[in-house]
């Protein structure tokens, strides 16, 4: 596993394959998207899931802290998938989140999912600012520097031999980065949405996760040479409708 | 063997004796062997060709006992798995209803009869109802189910050639089933076309007496040639436009049937670029606007038209008349299917249907000549009847459920009685049951979320009507790939059609695409809707279409390479056919009838590997992942792989060697179950079979964005299942499927077992003739090889980096080769 190092506001930052940022200067993991209960959520609307989901991204944030040992962790918003969310966890899965959120400072920033604090231990916020950084949940339009966001769950298709492959990515400028979602049942919204696209105007990269490593397309803009353009809109077959991330 | 029906021949009441006698006509002999056997209260199954009062022999009975016993309420159910030939029965049926003056009433009922029509129908049913198997499904799903069908006396369904071995032949089985519990005295009238499978067939029906048709004269099948030298490879058959223009203009009125719809809209565009007397010729596939494909039916059936291109959408169904002739451009891939087609020319049953076969290749040429000796031998191909699916099932218990309470022991005897089901064991009957109750996970989360509960007396009932509302939404086996609307831009734009999302996908704004037999620029893709234009400059591209390609069945297979075997068959073909099997057997050999041949040879710095399987495209593309997967661990370091009908072709940097050991079955285990976890076919298995289930929800009352924020990509939920249960029954019903269909995986463990000890490896210097097909097909075949996701991934970004200039590009691996390091 080897996490792509990039720059924001003069601090270096790690994107990590799992798809959660690390800022090693500060010893901070920023995760977005969790979306805890999801599962639970389709299940009430007539689709039985499979219920491992929350177990399953709980498995990916205990491996993310295991391998940066962080002195905080920022969760972007949306952790939890509706305000009833918290309540549905099951037993054991709530009592490993409590854990977690007692060895480690948390800190929930809101999001439109979960626009209220959830009880579990830490600091509910709507912006987290840390030196010349700020973490929220949705990006601001306009110009920003230092901004760290989720809330789009943005995903890129790339051609490759004949077919597309297509993986849930950061995106980053100069100015910003927008985190990928890490719950286990979340979607995602194409790179070339206006409502992404419209945040990184001069272009930006895509860093799709993959499974040991990020891979690294431009995107937007203009690049030195054309590259295999990233395609037009949408992704990977998917259930008969378009998977978007949640309406802001 | 059951017997053909020679005593009980019904007699015909005077009053429909005239009515023959007026129109000229006398009773058909099955269609008064049917009517006997009704009358004995007995199930019938008619196998009759096309064109032999078919429809008429399963409706006499019903006619005759309503003449006789004029009554309210419902007669007859009749299915047919085609919406537009239920319409087409209904309106044939007014004829003998008003000539002689019958009190009997008439009915269709499909997905889109309207709600003020289905509440008439629930009010006062018609005599006869005409129906699909889904509305049967939804009719079946209501609580006055009972009552609605108690006094059925008679259920026809039709085309059953094409129902049984599908899911919703699966879903009609199971609501015969019903049906039959419901109403005891109900007879089962089957109607057929010719078939492999005669008793299955008849088992499926639950008929005990076969009335068969014989059929009239033989069909005439020909072979035309293109003009000049015979391609060695392509399946599009374009070379040969010219011939086929000709065949056209020397007829009245021609179906020009392909295997695809890239090779319809291909092979349009290439007739119409000949076309300089502008013949009227259309074209008809299934991603048509239904509208287009409407006008080109009237158009056919008022006989305005001279030619049609097509796809299976023009195999079943409507007799359209008129039909001088049938072509056949590209491989027939089977009899049965040829037979069908051929049998669309020409709907009298004593004339000869006229039917001319034109191969797009050599290969296709001893398909072809295979394919007439199969017709004239009659022997038909088609797989024997597989078990019923458990996605099936589950949707079918929810449903009984939504029609009222029932007991989990009846129940299940109730399923075992119908075919598909027959050996239905009570642990797959209780793990769906559970599945439908609550999701059957091993991590008990969703009591409060289950679809079903148990009462203090066993009694099985759903939870509540919003369940059973959202289920009837959800009802239907067929699941359709994601489709995109092509539209032309600007409002109100006509609609063309529907292309799949992932080949939007492909498409950058401006690029150039052939679709609806016209050459269309890509705008812009705004929601689910792809905005083109007319016209557009460049290459086109055509869109592919998921399981678009049937493979070679194995009946022709046996053919094909048994006349590879016998030199004196060989007079049939062309010169230049013959030519190149003499020069393969003097470079090579031929491939054997019971033996695997495998060639290996270098070529341009790479070490090639053919293997002659004819197992059929789709078990080839499995066999090629699972091999290059195997090659890459025993250090051949494999490029790429391309399959077609015939043979595989691999090609690796490393020469291989010990190739027997490469075909050990052994390849089923650990190979397969790392594949099954990246396979993208698998993945789509899995979502037909979750959407089916009712895992996941196509419609959902309420809002739209609702919808969006709790529906789970199936691609998620099979990583997550695969993980923590990967022995629930919806992994089960995949692997089952898998076996057949895109991954053909029951026709690759077969023929590894049966070739165990006897693959023959020819060692060459050169390529063989038999093998320049495969090869001409890589760079015009998409080049799949074992490679993960990541690494395609990994090697697009390097590329980029490359032509960016921010990175050099890898040594060669060909240098190491020459070498003789031989990485192992």
């Amino acid at each position: 596993m080897s996490a792509a190092t990039i720059h924001l506001a003069g601090e270096l930052l790690q994107l990590d394959p799992a798809g959660a940022l690390h800022w090693p200067a500060r010893r901070l993991l920023a995760v977005s998207d969790l979306h805890f209960e999801k599962g639970s959520a389709a299940a009430r609307q007539g689709s039985l899931v499979p219920p491992w989901d929350t177990r399953a991204t709980l498995d990916i944030l205990a491996t993310l802290l295991r391998r940066y040992r962080p002195h905080t962790v920022v969760a972007l918003g949306d952790s939890f998938h509706d305000i009833g969310a918290a309540s549905r966890l099951l037993g054991p899965d709530a009592a490993r989140l409590r854990a977690m959120a007692e060895a480690t400072a948390f800190v929930w920033v809101l999001g439109n999912h979960d626009p209220l604090p959830t009880g579990f231990r830490g600091e509910s916020t709507l912006e987290h600012r840390v030196g010349p950084l700020v973490f929220r949940h949705q990006a601001h339009p306009g110009r920003v520097m230092g901004e760290l966001s989720g809330h789009f769950h943005p995903k890129a298709s790339v051609p490759v031999r004949g077919t597309v492959v297509t993986r849930p990515c950061f995106i980053a400028d100069a100015r910003r980065i927008i985190l990928p979602a890490i719950g286990t049942y979340t979607g995602g919204l194409d790179v070339r949405d206006p409502a992404v696209r419209g945040l990184f105007p001069t272009g930006g990269r895509a860093f799709l996760l993959g499974q040991d490593r990020v891979f690294s397309f431009a995107i937007g803009g203009r690049p030195a040479m054309p590259p295999p353009a990233l395609t037009a809109l949408g992704g990977g077959p998917d259930n008969g409708g378009r998977i978007r991330g949640p309406k802001p | 063997m059951l017997p053909y029906v020679t005593g009980v021949t019904g007699t015909l009441p005077e009053l429909f004796a005239a009515w023959f006698a007026d129109r000229g006509w006398s009773p058909r002999r099955h269609q008064l062997d049917v009517l006997g056997a009704v009358q004995a209260g007995e199930n019938v199954l008619l196998i009759a060709p096309t064109g032999g009062g078919k429809t008429l022999a399963g409706f006499l009975p019903s006619l005759v006992d309503l003449a006789a016993n004029p009554r309210e309420g419902l007669h007859t159910l009749y299915v047919s798995p085609l919406k537009a030939l239920a319409a087409d029965v209904a309106r044939n049926l007014d004829r003998p209803i008003a000539d002689m003056g019958l009190p009997v009433t008439v009915a269709t009922r499909s997905g889109d009869t309207s709600s003020e029509a289905r509440r008439r129908q629930r009010e006062t049913p018609p005599n006869l109802l005409l129906t699909t198997p889904e509305s049967l499904a939804v009719l079946i799903s209501q609580p006055e189910s009972a009552l609605f069908f108690q006094d059925l006396r008679t259920i026809i369904v039709d085309e059953v050639h094409a129902l049984a071995g599908t899911k919703r032949g699966d879903m009609f089985a199971l609501c015969a089933a019903r049906l039959t519990a419901i109403a005891p005295q109900a007879v089962r009238i089957g109607l057929s076309a010719t078939v492999a499978h005669r008793v299955p067939i008849a088992a499926f029906v639950g008929a005990s007496r076969i009335v068969e048709v014989k059929g009239g004269a033989p069909p005439e099948i020909s072979v035309v040639l293109p003009e000049g030298r015979l391609p060695w490879s392509g399946h599009m058959g374009l070379a040969a436009a010219p011939e086929i223009l000709a065949r056209i203009r020397a007829a009245g009125m021609t179906i020009v049937f392909v295997n695809t719809r890239a090779q319809a809209e291909l092979l349009f565009q290439a007739l119409w670029r000949l076309n300089d007397e502008t013949l009227p010729i259309a074209i008809h596939h299934g991603s048509l606007e239904l509208d287009q494909r409407k006008r080109v039916e009237s158009a056919m059936s008022e006989g305005k038209l001279r030619a049609v291109v097509a796809t299976s959408s023009l195999d079943l169904g409507i007799d359209w008349g008129g039909v001088d002739q049938v072509l056949q451009v590209g491989a027939p891939k089977g009899v049965s299917r040829l037979l069908q087609r051929v049998g669309r020319a020409n709907h009298r049953m004593d004339e000869a249907s006229r039917a001319i076969l034109v191969p797009a290749n050599r290969f296709e040429v001893l398909e072809c000549e295979a394919a007439i000796q199969g017709v004239a031998e009659g022997e038909l191909d088609g797989d024997p009847p597989r078990p019923g699916g458990l996605d099936v099932l589950a949707q079918h218990l929810l449903g009984l459920a939504c029609a009222g309470p029932f007991r989990a022991d009846a129940v299940y005897d109730e399923i075992r009685s119908a075919q598909p089901y027959n050996a239905l064991t009570r642990k797959d009957f209780d793990d769906v049951l559970g599945f439908v109750e609550n999701g059957g996970y091993a991590l008990a989360a969703y009591d409060a979320y289950r679809k079903l509960f148990r009462d203090s007396e066993g009694l099985i009932h759903v939870m509540g009507e919003r369940v059973a509302r959202q289920h009837r939404m959800n009802i239907g086996t067929i699941v359709e790939e994601p489709l995109l609307k092509v539209r032309y831009a600007g409002r109100g734009g006509g609609a063309l059609g529907e292309v799949e999302e992932y080949f939007v996908n492909m498409l950058s704004p401006g690029d150039t695409f052939i679709f609806a037999g016209r050459m269309l620029k890509f705008l812009r893709l705004k929601e689910t809707i792809c905005e083109v234009a007319d016209g557009g400059t460049g290459e086109p591209k055509v869109p592919a279409y998921a399981g678009g390609r049937m493979p070679m069945t194995t009946n022709l297979a046996d053919r094909v390479r048994a006349m590879l075997q016998d030199p004196s068959k060989w007079q049939a073909f062309p010169a230049e056919v013959r030519e190149w099997l003499s020069l393969q057997r003097s470079i090579s050999r031929m491939p054997g009838r019971h033996d695997l041949l495998v060639e290996t040879f270098p070529r341009a710095d790479k070490h090639f590997l053919v293997a002659y399987c004819f197992e059929g495209r789709n078990a080839h593309q499995t066999l090629g992942m699972l091999l290059t997967r195997r090659m890459q661990r025993f250090g051949f370091h494999p490029l790429g792989f391309v399959a077609t009908d015939y043979v595989l072709a691999i090609w690796s940097a490393y020469e291989p060697f010990d190739v027997a050991r490469l075909f050990d079955p052994d390849m089923l285990g650990d190979d397969l179950e790392a594949w099954m976890a990246e396979s993208s076919m698998l993945r789509r298995t899995f979502r037909n079979v979750a959407v089916i289930a009712g895992l996941i929800q196509r419609h959902f009352p309420g809002a739209e964005k609702n919808r969006r924020q709790v529906t789970v990509n199936s691609d998620l939920i099979y990583n997550v299942l695969r993980k923590h249960q990967p022995d629930h029954v919806l992994l089960r019903a995949t692997w089952a499927d898998a076996a057949g269909g895109l991954t053909d995986l029951g026709r690759i463990s077969g023929m590894l077992q049966r070739i165990q000890g006897k693959v023959t490896h020819m060692a060459l210097s050169r390529v063989s003739p038999l093998a320049v097909p495969v090869l001409l097909e890589i760079g015009r075949e998409s080049v799949r090889s074992g490679l993960t996701d990541d690494d395609l991934l990994a090697e697009a970004e390097q590329l980029v980096a490359e032509a960016e200039g921010r990175a050099l590009p890898p040594p060669t691996p060909g240098r190491d080769l020459r070498q003789g390091r031989l990485a192992l």
